[in-house]
């Protein structure tokens, strides 16, 4: 009994963990697989998160802090679409730069309008997303297993949760299914092809770039308006290159990309909860290999354990005409 | 005479100070197959680019079945009823057939009933105009043949009256090329019209109604192909006579340079590419080697050169056996009088982004008269470039320019002239006129017959039959790695097709 509580715990605490790695990872989804590649969504991320608690922290009002996060990530998607789409620019260096323009400014501004050393208020209950219970989940509490798990597990998370893991399969129906996935994968593989077809390579590209701005401002919007209770320094703290990690490990597809953040996010989850628990055979370790365990399970995976992963042929290269 | 399906009036296009197309009128009447020919560079696909709105005219009218106008992106195009099959495919490589014909034609933001759709419609096409292709094939999967099959289908589902192929041959092995043909036929009699662009003389003869030549941007004639020669659509194109036939004297072979023996050679995945070949190259004399491509002469001639592994056999140089392990030195090869020019010059001939001097003297880079101590000598490198360009008439004549910005055939003679005025023994070339203009493979075939008469051994691969014939004093012709059959130059082009084919898998290759 006590063996299936700690699972579920730990399991509970993988999906939190996981919820702004697979927002990220999908985000790098829709931009990469039409051609343009994204190491800003760490940048992104930090900015809608910002914003979001700002906005939250002046209205009161989750829903409103959500909007403005999402508008300010996808501002700086644009940014990113205007700088590699229109003018043709390297796209890494965008992104770098997005992500530093993020990490300054939100703390710049931070401490600008609340001088709380780049902190924003901590936020009343209703500017966040509180949990929601699922109906049924108090009074199958008790009901072993089964019960446990769908009021421990399923049960109890916030909106933007549950909007994460519906995105999965829609963006699977969305790129596989319908019209914009076609183009949009097309794009990402041979952008003359998409071109001679008579369809606009950039206005492709800058729906794809949107799309990714959307994600990116939920996954912030998660960080500061549900997981926490405001907006803290740093506070992405590299998952937007771990969600990039979780992409190619997911070979650009997004049922893989959910199972890839979840491994993660697992990783993660075990390593805080392993803090300071001795473990058999090995005894007391220091609470900093713990927590460098992701990464280093991150790279040992990366480098050995996906076999070949095929990016996007036409990714981070822009779409000149030729003669 | 049938009404026009297309007539352009008077377009002009420059791109910078470059005038591409000069006052060009054309009247391509409907129902016919029209040939556009002319060298590389001369405007061609630049006035098919315009016709499918890929760019805009400067100035000129285009009219569709004797309307005016105005095309400004494909889709214009399409929607008159104008289809074309590019020179480098316009597929997505991991799509299937299918999902590729409806790009850019779904109709609705489902995909479901346009993928039921084009599916039917596929089986409508194949059965009116013989064009078989699987829909669920990935395109990756599908040899070129069939890949630019897609592409036809692809204009077809769209509608297309009009039907423009740049350079559609120039990818296909010999059987696949007369299979196109056979398949543009076929749409002329359901009454498409057709207009082929390319540089090849005999596909324009075989095939075509009418023939519009084109040099330097301009339209310098147009003729009934039943009217014309190919010596007359020659001179047209380059503006000079030029000479098709390769004069060449009686070879006088001398003692054995290269011989091979027993060479069996895998490829990475274990499949035998060549299979126990054996055969010897004298002084002063070309062997051809005749093949459809991917029949082993590649792997051959990379072998041969030391830059690939044989499983057996033994190639002996001047008397000494070349290492076959795949770790030969290059340098010390060509230090022993082997010269190799590869077929696939972008890849291994030549560094593009460099200076055309640079590439001139690479591999020779460490021989004494490039270096100055363990410097080079770049006014040397620089004359002795000066030389060549003028030796070989390379253009432009610059040899600070990147490699990347010379035409095709001046880069094949760029790498012809390094590898040459290094007065090997040996000279082993691999398809030397591959893209390359008519003006400069005439060139190019005196200077590997000036090779010859000087008492140097030349093996020639290469997968113009024409160009063997011309050139050779034997000809062997490989097929599935082996060689199945020598004979002379005089021999036919029907029986060395045949041979070509494997004979009894006559079938198999059509």
């Amino acid at each position: 009994m006590e063996f299936v509580d700690a699972l579920i715990n730990i399991l509970n605490s993988t999906i939190r963990v996981s919820v702004p790695l697979l927002l990220a990872c999908l985000a790098g989804l829709y931009s990469e697989r039409a051609g343009v590649f994204d190491i800003g969504l760490e940048g992104k991320m930090l900015a809608g998160a910002f914003a979001g608690a700002a906005a939250a922290a002046v209205f009161a009002s989750a829903w409103i802090g959500l909007l403005v996060a999402v508008l300010v990530s996808v501002g700086m998607a644009l940014v990113h679409g205007f700088a590699s789409i229109t003018h043709r620019g390297n796209q890494i260096v965008s992104g770098v730069a997005i992500n530093f323009i993020a990490a300054g400014s939100t703390i710049i501004l931070g401490q600008a309008w609340f001088q709380q050393g780049g902190r924003t208020p901590s936020l009343p209950p209703e500017g966040r997303f509180g949990e929601i219970k699922l109906p049924g989940a108090d009074a199958l509490r008790d009901v072993p297993v089964i019960g446990q798990l769908y009021s421990g597990l399923l049960s109890g998370h916030s909106l933007l949760t549950y909007v994460a893991f519906l995105a999965v399969p829609f963006t699977w129906w969305v790129l596989f299914r319908t019209r914009f996935g076609l183009r949009l994968r097309a794009v990402g593989e041979n952008p003359a092809a998409v071109d001679t077809a008579g369809i606009s390579v950039a206005w492709l590209r800058y729906r794809a770039v949107i799309c990714t701005g959307i994600l990116t401002g939920l996954a912030g919007s998660y960080m500061a308006l549900a997981q926490n209770a405001g907006f803290v320094k740093d506070m992405t703290a590299g998952r937007g290159y771990i969600a990039l990690a979780a992409l190619i490990f997911a070979k650009w597809k997004p049922v893989p990309a959910m199972f890839a953040c979840l491994l993660f996010g697992f990783l993660d989850a075990l390593s805080i909860r392993l803090q300071g628990t001795p473990l058999p055979l090995i005894g007391k370790v220091p609470v900093q290999l713990m927590q460098a365990l992701p990464y280093i399970l991150t790279v040992i995976l990366l480098a050995g354990f996906i076999g070949k992963a095929i990016p996007p042929r036409a990714g981070g290269v822009p779409y000149v005409k030729e003669r | 005479m049938a009404e026009a399906a297309i007539e352009l009036i008077g377009i002009n296009k420059s791109f910078g100070a470059v005038r591409a197309n000069r006052d060009i009128a054309l009247e391509i009447p409907r129902g016919t197959i029209h040939g556009i020919i002319g060298e590389n560079g001369a405007g061609k696909s630049t006035l098919m680019s315009i016709l499918y709105g890929f760019y805009q005219a400067d100035s000129g009218e285009i009219r569709v079945n004797g309307k005016p106008t105005n095309i400004k992106t494909p889709n214009d195009a399409i929607a008159v009823g104008i289809g074309m099959v590019h020179q480098h495919f316009m597929l997505v490589e991991n799509f299937s057939v299918l999902e590729n014909v409806i790009l850019g034609a779904e109709g609705e933001a489902l995909l479901k009933k346009s993928i039921a759709k084009a599916r039917s419609e596929l089986h409508r096409l194949e059965d009116e105009y013989g064009l078989e292709v699987d829909p669920d094939a990935l395109i990756e999967e599908l040899p070129v043949g069939l890949q630019q099959r897609v592409e036809i289908l692809k204009a077809l589902y769209r509608g297309a009256e009009i039907l423009i192929l740049d350079e559609p041959t120039g990818v296909l092995t010999p059987a696949e090329a007369d299979h196109l043909f056979r398949i543009l036929q076929q749409l002329k009699e359901q009454g498409k019209t057709v207009v082929l662009i390319t540089h090849k003389l005999r596909e324009i003869m075989a095939i075509t109604d009418n023939v519009s030549v084109m040099r330097q941007g301009t339209m310098v004639a147009t003729r009934k192909t039943s009217e014309t020669t190919v010596e007359e659509l020659a001179e047209l194109m380059v503006g000079r006579r030029v000479l098709l036939r390769v004069e060449k004297g009686e070879a006088k072979p001398g003692a054995v340079k290269l011989a091979v023996k027993n060479l069996t050679v895998r490829d990475s995945r274990g499949v035998t590419m060549v299979d126990d070949v054996s055969f010897d190259i004298r002084a002063g004399e070309i062997v051809g080697i005749a093949g459809v491509a991917g029949n082993g002469q590649s792997e051959l001639m990379e072998a041969v050169s030391g830059i690939r592994k044989a499983v057996s056999g033994t190639v002996m140089l001047d008397g000494t056996p070349i290492d076959l392990t795949g770790q030969a030195d290059p340098g010390e090869l060509r230090d022993r009088g082997l010269a190799h020019v590869p077929e696939d010059r972008h890849h291994v001939g030549l560094v593009l982004a460099f200076d055309e001097s640079e590439n001139s003297i690479l591999g020779y880079h460490d021989k004494p008269q490039y270096l100055k101590g363990p410097f080079l000598n770049l006014d040397a490198i620089q004359k002795d470039a000066q030389e060549k360009i003028e030796k070989y008439d390379i253009r432009p004549a610059n040899p600070r320019l990147k490699t990347a910005n010379f035409s095709g055939g001046n880069q094949q003679k760029i790498v012809l002239a390094r590898e040459i005025e290094q007065d090997p023994g040996v000279l082993i070339v691999g398809q030397p006129t591959r893209g390359v203009d008519v003006g400069a493979i005439e060139f190019i075939h005196r200077r590997l017959i000036a090779m010859r008469d000087q008492g140097k051994a030349v093996l020639l691969v290469s997968v113009e039959l024409d160009e063997i014939r011309s050139l050779s004093d034997r000809i062997l012709v490989m097929f599935a790695g082996r060689v199945v059959g020598e004979r002379g130059p005089e021999t036919s082009e029907g029986e060395l097709g045949l041979l070509m084919a494997g004979v009894e898998h006559k079938e198999a290759a059509e």
